[in-house]
């Protein structure tokens, strides 16, 4: 056990999904020719104007109130000022002292304990260009310039590195409900900065902290911070003092790297931005957006378990995603048993859209079908055994299950005489089985019950099976 | 508040601008004066005002979230001083 404890504080970037940038008309859309989506608005080009996107407000707002921050009634955009490639104007557009959203909070769950993380603030800004560094010189794409970008700030309410992962995925996971960002760290449109100190257990102040840029994956940001906790551990132990710095993580090397200090010494020397007057947020106005926000992941998560019985495992795993979700609650709405079709969601339905790379909505298997199978399932018209041919023949065709069973012939034999006809065969044919099971060996009858579902195809009822040999062998 | 020599140099850095020894002193002597001038409005009281942003009496000025023509590539690139594939080639950056 370590004598110091961590102090975690993180800075997120999310990209908003509107059709256009922020303050002009070009469009936002992921991946096209470098340069294509500007205009002189967004290049900076003198005496242009810019324009607030009102979606990128409503959006703005959206996020703030889903996680629980109070939203402002008077904001206003300023101008952060510094020289770099990917700024064409030399100044950002953001907001300083009056951001959309203050104080908030989301709940995290680590090792089956609940948290409180406390969120500072929520602001709205425009994305910079992106650089690529080629030979001897620097590339601009400025594509990204004018994206619309909400920041979330963090209390530094975390203390280890899976309290930092836990946040982000809870973060993620909130934000893609709201329906305001498609959240990919792989696309750039969820992005983290990591703030991290070390204190003495029972210290009040807080420790120098260093910041971690570059943090791409769940996987970078938590093993940056595993990396960055142990390296200060160490150097503190040597009595080294730590300096305030900001190390970018190299995922090849799994190492920090210092970045050149000239591009740390920032002094923005904000200023209220002259070309944007201030927005005003109204009652009717904050309550049309409350209005249109979904039910969020933890709230549904608590239903799951409290009135249909889920595992927390379960739950979490169907409200990972809003439109898993929300498949899950359609496909009970069907009719369908809660446990079973949570059971064939996270597994066979999971296990294929994996494989292939689908979202849910996006295979053969609408709710109402699998709510059309669990239901064939639970009456017993079907084994579990015979349900996993079924679906995956569902799957393929989109056919539903009735349809499926009733064309392949795989209807479940719950027929009394037709069963003890097959199991009377399999006991003749097999009088080892019958002493072993005489002498006390339970796989016999194990044996024996799979003899005969092999003789039935998998379509005699299982249970049935077990009793009827079990009757059986007591005759003999 | 007297403006000293060191935060007029700190701020030419930052603008990216080179001085010169005369100019420094010029410039520190000017804006001492200015900020002096302004000085002068703390005379007054402005207990209960709320601090102007704009002096426009308007707010909520928005547009739609409509997409709108970009500017060809070719006129986007007549602005770079020199370009690679479309994209806009310019000294040396280092992030790390």
């Amino acid at each position: 056990m370590s004598k110091y404890e961590t102090v975690v504080g993180l800075e997120v970037h999310v990209e908003l999904h509107t059709k256009s940038k922020i303050f002009c008309g070009c469009s936002t859309t992921f991946g096209a020719a470098p340069n294509t989506q500007t205009c002189p608005i967004c290049l900076g080009h003198p005496g242009v104007l810019p324009v607030l996107n009102r979606e990128a407000v409503n959006f703005a707002m959206k996020a703030a109130m889903a996680l629980n921050c109070e939203i402002a009634t008077h904001s206003k955009f300023d101008r952060k000022n510094y020289f770099y490639p990917d700024c064409p104007k030399a100044y950002q557009i953001s907001q300083f002292d009056q951001p959309i959203g203050e104080n908030g909070w989301l709940e995290i769950e680590v090792d089956g304990v609940k948290k409180r993380i406390g969120i500072t603030r929520l602001h709205l800004e425009e994305d910079a260009g992106k650089l690529t560094h080629d030979d001897d010189a620097t590339l601009v794409d400025f594509n990204r310039v004018g994206m619309p970008l909400v920041e979330i700030v963090s209390e530094p309410d975390l203390r280890s590195p899976a309290e930092a992962k836990a946040y982000l995925e809870k973060l993620k996971s909130i934000i893609q409900y709201t329906g305001v960002s498609d959240v990919k760290l792989e696309e750039g449109s969820l992005r983290c900065d990591a703030n991290i100190s070390l204190r003495p257990y029972g210290q009040e102040k807080f420790g120098t902290r260093t910041e971690l840029k570059n943090l791409n994956s769940f996987r970078n940001i938590e093993r940056s911070l595993q990396y960055e906790e142990v390296r200060q551990a160490k150097a503190l132990d040597a009595g080294e003092t730590i300096t305030q710095q900001t190390l970018r993580w190299n995922e090849e090397t799994n190492e920090v790297k210092v970045m050149r200090s000239k591009e740390q010494a920032h002094d923005y020397r904000y200023f209220p931005e002259p070309d944007l007057v201030s927005l005003v947020i109204s009652d009717e106005w904050k309550e049309e957006i409350r209005s249109s926000i979904p039910e969020l992941p933890d709230s549904r998560k608590a239903c799951y378990i409290k009135d249909w019985g889920l595992s927390g495992y379960d739950a979490d795993q169907l409200t990972v995603t809003r439109n898993v979700a929300d498949y899950f609650e359609q496909t009970v709405q069907a009719g369908a048993d809660a446990k079973l079709a949570a059971n064939w969601i996270t597994g066979d339905l999971m296990g294929y859209l994996n494989s292939h790379n689908l979202e849910i909505h996006q295979s053969n298997v609408t709710p109402t079908l699998l709510a059309g199978m669990v239901d064939l399932l639970q009456k017993g018209t079907i084994s579990s055994k015979i349900a996993k041919t079924v679906f995956k023949e569902m799957v393929e065709t989109g056919k539903e299950a009735t349809k499926i069973v009733e064309e392949k012939g795989l209807v479940q034999i719950s027929d009394e005489g037709a069963i003890r006809s097959e199991v009377v065969k399999v006991i003749q044919a097999n009088p080892q089985s019958i002493d072993d099971f005489k002498n006390g060996k339970d796989r016999a009858l194990g044996f024996l019950v799979g003899q005969v579902m092999k003789a039935t195809k998998g379509k005699a009822n299982p249970q049935m099976v077990n009793e009827m040999i079990r009757e059986e062998l007591s005759k003999l | 508040m007297a403006i000293t020599k060191t935060e007029v140099e700190h701020v030419a850095n930052l603008a990216r601008l080179t001085l010169t020894e005369e100019e420094t002193e010029q410039f520190t002597d000017q804006l001492n004066r200015i900020l002096q001038m302004a000085e002068k409005l703390n005379e007054l009281d402005t207990t209960g005002i709320e601090p102007t942003s704009h002096v426009l009496p308007m707010a909520n000025v928005m547009r739609e979230d409509e997409v709108r023509p970009s500017l060809p590539l070719e006129k986007v690139l007549l602005n770079a001083p020199d370009q690679k594939d479309g994209l806009v080639r310019v000294p040396a950056v280092f992030e790390g």
